[in-house]
């Protein structure tokens, strides 16, 4: 990226761009090729106080795998960006989850283009937002002329711990092909106090119960993952 | 074991519960009736903590330990088991990580150790297997997916791993087939002994033929307004609640 980003950027509405300033210029992208037939798992995670963005621009060779495992809990501003192209028959699998608690605002941003067809697309993105931070999940999915019997599926889901606390969902679909099965769900929700109570009158402390909870609602992106997922939990029995 | 005294609490400042008094003594079996909306889940919310349940004057102990004082979570730990009319559905956790979370919280908090991972599984495995669910089902997540009978065999089986003092059961035997209604009977016969108490919130005498209570009351308008032997029961199922009513 040559210059800075402005609001007018799709892909960085929900960003603080005062802190992609400050953090200017960025990092350069992470260039991966996945070599036809072969298949690769690797893992973003994002921790700590400062500005963070990490971008990865991906290549998914003929029948090849891919899978992402991010983790975003880390910046006043974090962001991870994967730009990811599919060749026939590829499999990419995006599982994330964002955790933000105080002002910080963190983001994952997807771009994934089916460029031939028969690929495969799988995202499970969760979101657990405390205090006033904010927590975004943008996700484009680009079906190209010819890209037939693609499969693309995003799963966004976001918790809000208080009041204050925003959650964006942004799902994109350009399609150009007419064989296809694209779905994608986002949804919005609070713990369920008849849980928590139910748990509480099982003698579950609330602190506890909240933690048990929060845990099971990310549990679908970090199966894959056991140490992002413990790491994660160590920051929902910290945080919710 | 249970004594509540002139208990009033509100829900969105509506009163529901005015001037509720009754006593259970350890060891006994005590089966509360009424007509719908009576307040006789309230009371079972009231005693278990429920945000919400605004207790507005009165006095409960359980075991002599102040119950009102409590939060919800060491009212649980003192001895307190509610049974829901309406079990919660909990994607995402198992029955087992949930009963497991539960028992091992409720030990901490009386100062015990904690159940291994092995006595636990031989526990929750022993109570299923003798309210017919099975551990397949245990694995699942809790409630989810379990028909209206599945779910209260469940409650019956939370209750046995955590032997509770005082057991409130809120309608257990309601959505039970005949077999089932037997087997639920059976545990909460199993869990009575001298050191324990049930209240039994029920609107069938069918429940009262397997589990015979020590005393029956009358719950009407937040108030229990007669009480009476097992034959009280059974005077009800023949005249319904009119006369408790008009008085
Ligand atoms: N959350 C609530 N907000 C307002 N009113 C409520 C709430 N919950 C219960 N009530 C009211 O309190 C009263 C008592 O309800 P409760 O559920 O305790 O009755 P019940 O005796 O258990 O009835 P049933 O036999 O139908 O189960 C009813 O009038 C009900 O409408
Ligand atoms: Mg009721």
């Amino acid at each position: 990226m040559s210059a800075l980003p402005t609001r007018r950027d799709e892909a960085w509405r929900y960003s603080d761009l005062a802190a992609v300033e400050r953090a200017w210029p960025l990092p350069e992208p992470v260039r991966l090729d996945v070599p036809a037939g072969a298949s690769e798992r690797r893992s973003i995670v994002q921790d700590g106080d400062a500005t963070v963005v990490d971008t990865l621009v991906a290549a998914v060779g003929a029948g090849a795998s891919l899978a992402l495992d991010i983790l975003a809990m880390g910046g006043d501003f974090g962001r991870v960006a994967v730009e990811v192209t599919l060749a026939e028959g590829a499999r990419l699998e995006v599982n994330g989850v964002v955790l933000a608690d105080g002002t910080a605002t963190r983001e994952i941003v997807t771009s994934v283009t089916h460029a031939e067809p028969g690929a495969v697309s799988r995202q499970v993105v969760r979101s657990v937002l405390a205090g006033t931070a904010t927590g975004s999940f943008l996700g484009k999915v680009a079906v190209t002329r010819g890209a037939q019997k693609t499969d693309a599926v995003q799963s966004v889901k976001a918790l809000l711990l208080s009041r204050g606390a925003t959650a964006n969902a942004k799902p994109e679909l350009e399609i150009f092909a007419d064989d296809v099965k694209c779905a994608h769900g986002a949804t919005v929700g609070e713990l369920d106090a008849n849980a928590l109570f139910y748990l509480a009158s099982r003698g579950v402390p609330y602190a506890e119960a909240r933690a048990l909870l929060t845990q099971a609602f990310i549990a679908d992106a970090l199966v894959g993952a056991p140490d992002l997922a413990e790491r994660a939990a160590a920051w929902l029995r910290r945080v919710a | 074991m249970l004594a509540i005294t002139d208990l009033h609490a509100a829900i969105d400042g509506k009163a529901i519960l005015n001037g509720l008094t009754l006593s259970v003594g350890a060891g006994e079996v005590h089966a509360i009736m009424g007509p719908n909306g009576a307040g006789k889940s309230t009371l079972g919310y009231v005693l278990a903590g429920r945000a919400g349940y605004e207790v507005t004057g009165g006095s409960v102990t359980l075991d002599g330990a102040e119950l009102l004082a409590l939060d919800a979570h060491e009212r649980a730990a003192a001895g307190l088991f509610l049974g829901l009319q309406y079990p919660v559905e909990i994607p995402g956790v198992s029955n087992l990580t949930f009963l497991r979370t539960a028992l091992n919280a409720q030990r901490r908090a009386r100062g015990e150790a904690e159940a291994s991972g092995a006595e636990f599984m031989r526990l929750a495995r022993a109570e299923a297997d003798a309210l017919g669910l099975s551990l397949e089902m245990l694995k699942r997540p809790v409630n989810v997916g379990f028909s209206g009978g599945e779910k209260k065999r469940n409650e019956m089986v939370q209750m046995a791993v955590l032997a509770p003092k005082l057991a409130v059961l809120d309608e257990t035997d309601s959505g039970l087939d005949i077999d089932a209604l037997r087997v639920v009977a059976d545990g909460i016969n199993r869990m009575r002994s001298p050191e324990r108490a049930t209240l039994l919130i029920t609107h069938y005498q069918r429940l009262l033929d397997y589990v015979v209570p020590d005393r029956v009351h009358v719950l009407v308008a937040g108030r229990i307004v007669r009480s009476g032997g097992p034959e009280l029961a059974r005077e009800l199922e023949a005249s319904g609640y009119a006369l408790d009513q008009a008085a």
